[in-house]
């Protein structure tokens, strides 16, 4: 029989308030076993613990409830406290009294009952309890960051800085991500490619950082501390350590007709190609869709040219394996296609852009050398409009849009209005604006110069169809601080389009089992406390790829990432979850159900000698678990027929208890 | 292939035109239309208000008689289209005004929207085909430059009509290649000619037909084709222009395939 | 905001719509093509509902305005669907003995000889009852 101690938290007025606390003490240490019952104001207080401590030593506990807030909360500080008296942590248990209870009830009798029979289910599981031993596994003192934007780059170089080996899987030719493609950056209109070019060369010199160019990952496998990953290499068709960079292929090759991605669209490059001059690696890539040697066994020409013989037209595709330690998703955003909100006209006119585009319109190594021309004529456009929130912050009915706010489409506006008004004095800008929405160091500043210091119009309202006729573009808007409707003729319109987490997130996220949201962003395992780790143990996150940010936040969560990471890999050893799923060999039947259902791959069936009837000898198929990689998850205990799966800590029995005690 | 078929009031009168080309078209391209015999006037526009239940009886009954034929419903004058699209969306998803509507009609067997409202453009787009309708074509309006004339009716709103992309329409440019043409998209496409209000409010027609035909003839069309009589009307007769024509699309159709 | 404001309520009831979900991003007015023949434009009919200001929308020409033409509720990104209060408004008018905005024996001075029956059918759809 456990002696059990009751101990039930006021939380201060949060669950006292709602509960006669005084009434659930009195009433659970009636329940049999209990041998002593009280509460307190806060019982994760210091002194709180202590009168845990006490009347453990002094009642000779061997099992402990806690009626307080979500086990999320305290658990681990109370079975911590349990701990340092002897007794297992595993014999501590919370009744959740606050989430369950105070916070959402009003009546005070009706609380007061519900939290008495939520202490007697966990006083019931207490008497089921069975001291638990954590094992302990080993540490692969490696990470992988996913994505080479400067969410990834950031947290790979803090990682390299603490020592540990980062490889980076970037699936494009080269790392930089979208900040590569910007020309300056808010609020200090630094040039973008000026202070992150240098941290590419940084990953790139790191002796620590291999990067993984051109290349995605397939599958991963494990868990924290130990993954196995398999990267898929594709082939550039030209040999990375032979190309030098010169890019003499990239002048000669006689097919120029490929639409350069990395101008958006805006101009062409050849179909063997460099993206940008400081690309890392920088290292040709063959566009094996556009190359005439690749399709019709004519050209030759880059081949020729080399001057290293890297270019090899039958390179293959490999796949590597390697282990890691832990694994960051660094994959970053793309903006939404614009050709759905096309009463903006963007599948229309080439002169209806998007912000993105604009960047590269704007910018020195952009296909006008940064001058800002018109796609359609190359000239100046003189009255330029950009309508803010396309595809933001709509409804969750709307088929088009995202229901969240982009986050920086505010700032990157007040930017490129003002850059244009300081190069350009001639020209108008008009702004539609919905609200806008500045929170960050000095960016209400910034936008106020936009309009206080530039002359850029702001107008309150949006844009509601714009219509190309006679090389103009009719913009049909409303003012609803004036309540007009306002018809501009602009020579240029800028759509501020949304910004999506990228598309391999979702199958990526099934590849790790790491929850997202409906919106394809990865979720965090606390949105506060726990910002950049995922649920799933050894998955973090690094940049937008959680939720809209601009460069600054990113930085930041990146190094924070990487601060995570290197508190896994600082360590040699990991203490493991004993709560983990274990088969009775006698019971089961080798039907295989859980092995389908288990997500981790942590169950495996062997062959085994059983004592059959009469002296004989049985061989049966019997699953086993391995203890390292469950996550203690209990598919396979739903999964399994005949009861040979349980799960330590949630056994079958200590919930159907639980369930007999509520229902009592 | 066979449909019921829903002419409407105009088809019958001012609008015989799209109508008797567009019958003539089905003949040559294997497809019975066969009409609904008690059909009524739809009402012309699409009552929104959730508590009006008698302007969406008729729509119910065609709908109703339709699927007694066993048959989808194939409807030619945007209007009717809306209509009968909008009032069979009600009735698949209000189960407040799809209750009031059967004890109302007390039909023998309740309607709850079962049948399949198809627009004419969408009979050629999806059951014909573009590509046999091109095989069919025997006088290709080869050199004619065509702009799409959709008006709001066909595609909006586009939850509910789920006729094609309501701000990137493509069905009436891909029946304008079909059939040898040049199609010319200008941005006025899918904007209000201001049909509804030319009874009262000549004006605001005059403006709002007019912006439409600068449009299309800016862009170079030459001619443009609607779906809808009230369009048609209204077009020619507000719009200001004669160097732009405006005819039935089931007229081109017609030319096209020989049988006009 | 007026609270229990029974006209609003019926105008709410009859259109479905939930002003609540407008962000007042002024899409609707941007869009809508009869912006100059209205007085109330569909971004004030969306406020002014909300605000139970029914008696300023029944009594002004703007309910007979409204194309029907659907841009503002295709349009809208929160789903709100302007166009429906229009209707609504001028329903709660039209309704009322003797209120309706097109009388029967109007009609043949406004008719030409091409008009199709839709345009009067529409009309009397929407102006009377």
């Amino acid at each position: 029989m456990q002696r059990i101690g009751v101990f039930v938290c006021h939380c201060g007025t949060n669950i006292a308030g709602t509960v006669d606390v005084v009434a659930v003490a009195k009433a659970l240490g009636q329940e049999p076993g209990v041998v002593f019952s009280t509460e307190y104001q806060y019982m994760c207080s210091e002194s709180g613990q202590q009168l845990m401590r006490a009347a453990i030593r002094e009642h000779k506990l061997t099992g402990v409830v806690v009626c307080s807030c979500s086990p999320r909360m305290h658990e681990a500080t109370f079975r911590k406290a349990a701990a340092l008296e002897g007794v297992n942590p595993y014999m501590v248990e919370i009744a959740n009294i606050r989430e369950h209870v105070s916070w959402i009830h009003k009546d005070m009798a009706e609380a007061t009952e519900k939290a008495v029979i939520l202490g007697r289910a966990a006083i019931a599981k207490v008497h089921l309890n069975a001291p638990l031993q954590a094992g302990e596994s080993p540490v692969t003192k490696r990470a992988l960051v996913i994505g080479g934007g400067i969410a990834g780059i950031q947290t790979a170089l803090d990682i390299a800085e603490a020592g540990f080996e980062v490889d980076i899987v970037e699936k494009s030719p080269t790392i930089g991500g979208k900040m590569a493609q910007l020309d300056k950056t808010f609020p200090t209109l630094d040039c973008a490619a000026c202070i992150l070019t240098p941290k590419m060369v940084d990953a790139a010199q790191n002796e620590k950082i291999n990067i993984f160019a051109y290349s995605e990952l397939e599958s991963v496998k494990g868990y924290i501390g130990n993954f196995k990953a398999q990267i898929r290499r594709k082939a550039r068709f030209v040999d990375e350590t032979k190309c030098t960079g010169c890019g003499i292929c990239t002048e000669k090759c006689p097919q120029k007709k490929v639409p350069n991605e990395f101008n958006m669209g805006l101009d062409n490059r050849r179909a063997i190609y460099i993206p940008f001059a400081q690309a890392v690696p920088k290292v040709a890539t063959i566009d094996a869709n556009y190359c005439t040697m690749m399709k019709t066994g004519k050209c030759g020409i880059c081949s020729k040219v080399c001057g290293t013989g890297a270019i090899d037209y039958t390179q293959k595709d490999t796949v590597i394996e390697r282990e890691y330690g832990a694994i960051v998703v660094a994959t970053g955003f793309n903006p939404i296609d614009a050709k759905v909100y096309n009463e903006y006209g963007y599948m229309d006119s080439p002169d209806v852009v998007t912000s993105l585009e604009l960047e590269r319109l704007m910018n020195a190594a952009g296909p006008t050398n940064g001058t800002l021309l018109r796609p359609s004529d190359k000239t100046h456009p003189h009255t330029i409009v950009f309508v803010q929130c396309v595809g933001s912050r709509c409804d969750e009915t709307d088929e088009r849009g995202k229901p969240y706010c982009s986050k920086i489409c505010c700032m990157y506006t007040a930017k490129h209005a003002m850059l244009i008004r300081e190069k350009y004095p001639d020209t108008d800008v008009y702004v539609f604006y919905i609200d806008v929405r500045t929170p960050g160091k000095n960016f209400d500043e910034f936008y106020r110069r936009a309009v206080e210091q530039y002359g850029v119009h702001y107008i309150k309202g949006q844009v509601g169809k714009v219509v190309e006729q006679n090389g103009k573009l009719h913009v049909q808007a409303s003012d609803l601080l004036a309540n007009e409707q306002l018809h501009i003729d602009a020579d240029l319109v800028v759509l501020a389009t949304a910004i999506e987490p990228d598309k391999t997130a979702r199958s990526l996220g099934t590849m790790l089992t790491a929850s997202m949201d409906t919106n394809d962003f990865f979720t965090e395992a606390h949105p506060k406390l726990r910002p950049v780790e995922s649920p799933t143990a050894g998955i973090f996150l690094s940049g937008v790829c959680q939720g809209p940010k601009d460069i600054p936040e990113t930085v930041s969560q990146a190094s924070a990432c990487a601060a995570k990471v290197i508190g896994v890999l600082a360590k040699d050893k990991l203490t493991c979850n004993p709560c983990v799923a274990h088969s009775d060999e006698l019971l089961c039947n080798g039907c295989s159900s859980c092995e389908k259902v288990c997500p981790y791959g942590a169950i495996s069936y062997s062959d085994k000698e059983f004592r059959g009837p009469n002296r004989t000898t049985l061989i049966r198929r019997v699953a086993s678990v391995n203890p390292a990689v469950c996550q203690g998850c209990g598919a396979c205990t739903v999964a399994c027929p005949s009861g040979a799966m349980d799960l330590k800590g949630f056994s079958n029995k200590q919930i159907m208890a639980e369930v007999d005690a509520i229902c009592k | 292939m066979k449909f019921s078929y829903y002419p409407g009031c105009t088809l019958k009168t001012k609008g015989k035109d799209l109508d008797r080309y567009g019958r003539l078209c089905a003949e040559a391209l294997g497809v019975t239309l066969a009409e609904l015999p008690d059909w009524q006037c739809c009402g012309a526009v699409y009552p929104m208000a959730k508590d009006e239940i008698a302007t969406k009886l008729s729509a119910v009954r065609a709908l109703a008689s339709s699927r007694d034929e066993g048959t989808e419903l194939v409807t030619l004058c945007s209007a009717c289209h809306n209509v009968i699209k909008q009032v069979n969306h009600d009735m698949q998803t209000d189960a407040d005004i799809a209750l009031r509507v059967n004890n109302y009609l007390g039909l023998d067997t309740p309607y709850t929207g079962e049948t399949t409202v198809l627009h004419y453009l969408e009979v050629l787009r999806d059951r014909v085909g573009f590509d046999a309708i091109k095989a069919a074509v025997k006088n290709p309006l080869t050199g004619r430059k065509i702009g799409a004339y959709y008006g709001c009716l066909l595609l909006r709103p586009g939850k509910v009509m789920r006729f094609d992309d309501p701000e990137n329409p493509t069905i009436l440019e891909d029946f304008i290649r079909a059939i040898g043409a040049e199609p010319v998209i200008y941005a006025m496409r899918n904007e209000c000619c201001g049909g509804y209000i030319a009874v009262e409010d000549k004006g605001a027609a005059v403006k709002r037909s007019s912006a439409v035909l600068d449009n299309a003839a800016a862009k170079g069309a030459d001619t443009l084709v609607t779906a809808c009589p009230l369009c048609l009307y209204n077009l020619k007769k507000n719009g200001g222009r004669d160097d732009v024509a405006v005819v039935y699309f089931t007229e081109l159709l017609a030319e096209a395939l020989g049988v006009k | 905001m007026s609270h229990g404001n029974n006209a609003a309520e019926q105008v709410l009831r009859s259109s479905g719509v939930d002003v609540r979900k407008c962000m007042r991003c002024g899409k609707c007015t941007a869009t809508c093509p009869a912006f100059d023949e209205m007085e109330y434009h569909p971004h004030q009919f969306v406020y002014m509902v909300e605000k139970g200001e029914i008696d300023k929308l029944a009594a002004s020409p703007s309910i007979y305005k409204c194309l029907s033409c659907f841009a503002c509720v295709e349009r809208c990104p929160r789903g709100v669907e302007p166009a429906k209060l229009v209707e609504a408004v001028r329903l709660a008018v039209i309704r009322k003995q003797g209120m309706n905005h097109l009388a029967t024996d109007a009609i043949p001075a406004l008719l030409d000889e091409e008009m199709p029956q839709q345009a009067l059918v529409s009309a009397l759809r929407k102006y009377s009852k």
